[in-house]
């Protein structure tokens, strides 16, 4: 049985502890306050960085595109430009649906065998609709929250908040995008848990990202709906670090600064996990290519010259059997009996065409 | 095929849930029926690959040489500064399982380490152990920390579980279609394949292929006379059927197209009835166009094998036919029915062995029209070439000779997820036969299952593999077949015609295969014919037999 998402959670345990209890040891709070954010923030941006352009500086010495519809052929053929774009145009669109709505995904199907010899496909939403949810779920959390580094908040910013908060329940009024963060990522746990399949091969580092995001939002929520923490002095606070001013607030507890740990760890994490999809996605090469390489030449990089069997090897080896077949030759064998009137110079090409 | 379990004990083997011990812990078995013999070595060393030497899977010792691990992780290093899809397919995988049950090995199997993202995991899980940061720190831990991460040492075991589990990979790329990344589980198959190749961990039915395509032309080592024996006995064929003599040309210079297709055409039914097919199509367009096209035997295969050893291997194989056009002095190649065969062509060659500016922009000498999709490589698929003269109306057809038929389409995975091709088989296949009917919607198309046994796995010894393989595209013609009474299966790939013969035999034996251009001359009039009563395999036809029919 694959317990290694017990691992991850203990450590996502033992790094809440670390920060609930760290924060109240002298110093905690610069610690984990403004120390560590800096520097999970810088290895966030150098390590992202280094990935991206380590990716970029290395040769696609072949075009290899997966093709998902109509190839661009025969004008009277109606070509499918975005599943298999010919044009520049084209992958841009590909790309966008990829990328924002998860295209290949939502073709996902679930294939069963029924009734003992029948093979049945069904489309699988749910992957789909709950990777969706968590990854706009979070995009809008991780906006929403840039109202605390921005003063004054832009307007679009606030738009943000009264859309995400539409349903107008409870008090603070609740974020939609927090809960539905919340369902999404517990979703991709069970679902990791309960898929046999899946189950047996999620590693560690398929658990913890989950846990981490899991804390990162439980201890939001907290903060804002039940323990209602002091926002005025987490904005001086975050005002704080982004103007270098620092400004440790009074009165925020251990629960904020766990909150930012969590955020600190993600970040400082993300360059050396998984997690860098979000920049691959953009450099796969069998999404981001148009699939013209018979139109227009893909040039390698590295293409290096190889040894070939010539025509000539070929011919020097078959010769006599090619000549006595009647097939035409390059060179006629060497006369050995004196005199034969076998010479089929049949190379004598184009007098009968046209 | 006596060793092969029956389809029944074969459905009721598969997995339904991967065992309780991680993967990791599960030592790999090499199971007789699902591998292939090792490599020749004669054929090995006749390319000048690297350690040429007798040696068996089932063995303990696999007399690799010394310093194996180095040479793998040399080349490793070397990939995945070469490849930009290597370096990013092996760091953002998520291990989401969408690709698990898109695999045909997979679905037939039940093995987990079938599904592609285990495939993968066999070559990511040494990558992170010895290319990664993370990997070389957590693993200085300690072991136990490197499997929780994912992480192995490269072992003998780990060795031996690449060779099986990278040979029960067609290539056919399906599940790329659904990877929310486009990961391409077929690249990591050609990648790892490749450094198996370093140490000469090759199977026999690529190796003596690529060698004999190497020396003769051709995969099945036809030389050049034999090859037009076998043409000229296709000949008489269509000579007895028709009543018409063609009289194809080969190697001859000056000719305007050179026509290359696959050598397996010219070999074993029902390819040879494909050939006949194209034999008596260059007939027709020649008798009433003045139609001016060569054969080849110094390029007479289109297949190339050396894409299932290395892009080295491909690119020394592939080179014949640019070198073949440029010596003969045509104007552009006309590609004939084949799977990978058209992968390589379409992305691979020009890049490879191009620029062909020695070729000029092909243009139907018929039509008049100009495949500007093929303006660079100046390669055209027959499927392509046919659609456009049907389209214009230049074929003499009477599909009513096809009316025994009742036809469906197995798209193949390299002309589909490849290029494309989706259409323009159709479009012929409806102009030639009365009685179409398409599979189910997630069986055809981009989303097609593999005939199972591509990627030179279309050996005899592995047959259990294959018919495990085979079952997903098998069981959707069984559909057809049930519902809309199918008994024959197109397809446009040489490898499809061999190995879905055998699956049909063994899945559904009522349904038959063939070729697309077999059903096109089947219904094609020849000027001068004689009243068409057999078709191309020589079966009488129903309703139009002669006076001694039964």
């Amino acid at each position: 049985m694959n317990l290694n998402y017990l691992y991850s959670l203990i450590v996502v345990i033992v790094l809440f502890l670390l920060a609930y209890v760290g924060v109240a040891l002298p110093g905690g709070k610069t610690l984990f306050g403004v120390i560590i954010p800096y520097l999970a923030i810088i290895t966030f941006i150098v390590g992202f960085c280094l990935r991206v352009v380590g990716w970029a500086r290395l040769p696609v010495p072949f075009r290899i595109p997966t093709t998902c519809g109509q190839q661009k052929s025969l004008p009277w053929i109606k070509s499918a430009n975005i599943d298999n774009p010919s044009t520049t145009g084209g992958v841009i669109l590909r790309m966008i649906l990829e990328i924002v709505f998860f295209r290949s995904l939502f073709r996902n199907t679930k294939c069963e065998l029924k009734e003992g010899d029948k093979l049945s496909y069904e489309w699988e939403k749910w992957l789909w609709m709950g990777s969706l949810a968590f990854h706009w779920a979070f995009f809008t959390v991780l906006v929403r929250h840039m109202r605390f580094f921005l003063e004054p908040v832009p307007a679009c910013l606030q738009l943000l908040d009264k859309l995400d908060g539409f349903l107008q329940i409870a008090l603070p009024g609740l974020m939609l995008s927090g809960a539905v963060l919340l369902a999404a990522v517990i979703f991709l746990f069970l679902r990791r848990l309960w898929i046999p399949h899946v189950r047996y091969i999620s590693l560690a580092s398929d658990f913890f990202p989950l846990f981490l995001i899991m804390g990162i939002a439980i201890t939001g929520i907290l903060m804002r709906y039940f323990t209602k923490v002091d926002i005025v002095g987490i904005k001086e606070f975050t005002m704080g670090l982004v103007t270098f001013n620092f400004h440790i607030p009074e009165g925020v507890g251990g629960l904020f600064y766990t909150h930012l740990f969590f955020v600190s760890i993600l970040f400082a994490y993300f360059p050396f996990s998984k997690l860098m999809h979000l920049g691959g996605i953009f450099m796969s090469p069998t999404r981001n290519l148009t699939t013209n390489s018979r139109e227009k030449r893909h040039a390698n990089p590295w293409n290096y010259p190889v040894k070939v069997h010539t025509y000539q090897q070929y011919e020097d080896e078959f010769r006599e059997k090619m000549v006595e077949a009647g097939l035409p030759v390059e060179k006629m064998p060497e006369p050995e009996p004196p005199e034969e009137p076998v010479a089929p110079e049949e190379p004598e090409d184009s007098e009968e065409k046209e | 095929m006596s060793d092969v379990p029956t389809p029944e004990e074969l459905l009721s083997s598969i997995e339904p849930k991967p065992s309780a011990t991680g993967w990791m812990d599960t030592p790999v078995e090499i199971k007789k029926g699902m591998y292939c013999y090792a490599s020749n070595p004669k054929s090995v060393e006749y390319v000048g690959l690297p350690y040429p030497r007798q040696w068996n899977p089932k063995d303990d010792d696999w007399q690799l040489p010394e310093n194996w691990q180095e040479i793998i992780s040399k080349g490793f290093r070397e990939r995945l500064d070469r490849f930009r899809s290597v370096k990013i397919f092996m760091d953002i995988c998520v291990r989401c399982g969408a690709c698990a049950d898109k695999c045909h090995f997979f679905i037939g199997s039940g093995d987990p380490k079938n599904m592609p993202v285990l495939r993968a995991e066999l070559l990511r899980s040494v990558y992170r152990n010895d290319f990664t940061t993370v990997g070389k720190i957590i693993g200085s831990i300690g072991k136990n920390f490197k499997k929780v991460i994912g992480a192995r040492e490269l072992t003998l075991d780990v060795l031996k579980e690449w060779w099986y589990y990278l040979f029960q990979c067609s290539e056919c790329r399906r599940c790329s279609v659904f990877c929310p990344y486009g990961i391409y589980t077929a690249e990591i198959t050609i990648f790892g394949r490749e450094l198996l190749n370093l140490i000469g961990l090759n199977i026999d039915w690529v190796a003596t292929p690529v060698s004999n395509c190497y020396r003769t032309g051709n995969h099945l080592g036809i030389q050049p006379h034999a090859y037009k024996d076998m043409m000229d006995f296709f000949t008489d064929d269509i000579e007895d059927i028709t009543g018409v003599r063609v009289d194809p040309s080969f190697n001859r210079k000056g000719a305007e197209i050179l026509f290359i297709t696959p050598s397996g055409d010219v070999f074993a039914d029902p390819g040879t009835f494909t050939c006949m097919g194209y034999m008596m199509l260059f007939h027709f367009l020649q008798e009433k166009y003045g139609f001016d096209i060569t054969w080849s035997t110094y390029a007479s295969e289109g297949g190339n094998f050396g894409f299932f050893t290395s892009h080295e291997t491909m690119k020394r194989l592939n080179a014949k036919m640019y070198a073949e056009a440029k010596r003969l002095g045509v104007k552009w190649i006309l590609g004939g029915e084949c799977g990978h065969m058209w992968r390589i062509v379409h992305q691979y060659m020009d890049t490879m062995n191009g620029p062909a500016d020695f070729l000029e922009e092909p243009v139907s000498p018929i039509t008049g029209t100009k495949f500007e999709n093929a303006k660079a490589t100046k390669m055209v698929h027959i499927a392509e070439f046919m659609a456009d003269l049907i389209k214009h109306d230049k074929l003499d057809l009477d599909p009513s000779r096809n009316d025994h038929l009742r036809v469906t389409y197995h798209d193949s995975c390299n002309t589909s997820r490849v290029m494309g091709l989706l259409e323009e088989p159709r479009y012929v296949i409806e102009n030639v036969c009365n009685n179409f009917y398409e599979m189910p919607v997630n069986c055809i198309r981009e989303q097609t299952f593999c005939c199972g046994s591509g990627s030179g796995l279309n050996a005899g010894e592995n047959m259990e593999l294959r018919m495990q393989g085979g079952l997903p595209r098998a069981n959707a013609v069984k559909y057809v077949h049930e519902k809309h009474d199918v008994n024959m299966l197109a397809c446009i790939c040489a490898i499809d015609r061999a190995a879905l013969t055998t699956s049909m035999e063994y899945w559904v034996p009522e349904v038959e295969v063939t070729g697309l251009t077999e059903m096109v001359s089947n219904a094609l009039i020849l000027p001068g014919e004689r009243e068409r009563d057999m078709n191309l395999r020589s079966e009488e036809l129903p309703g139009m037999e002669g006076d001694d029919a039964e």
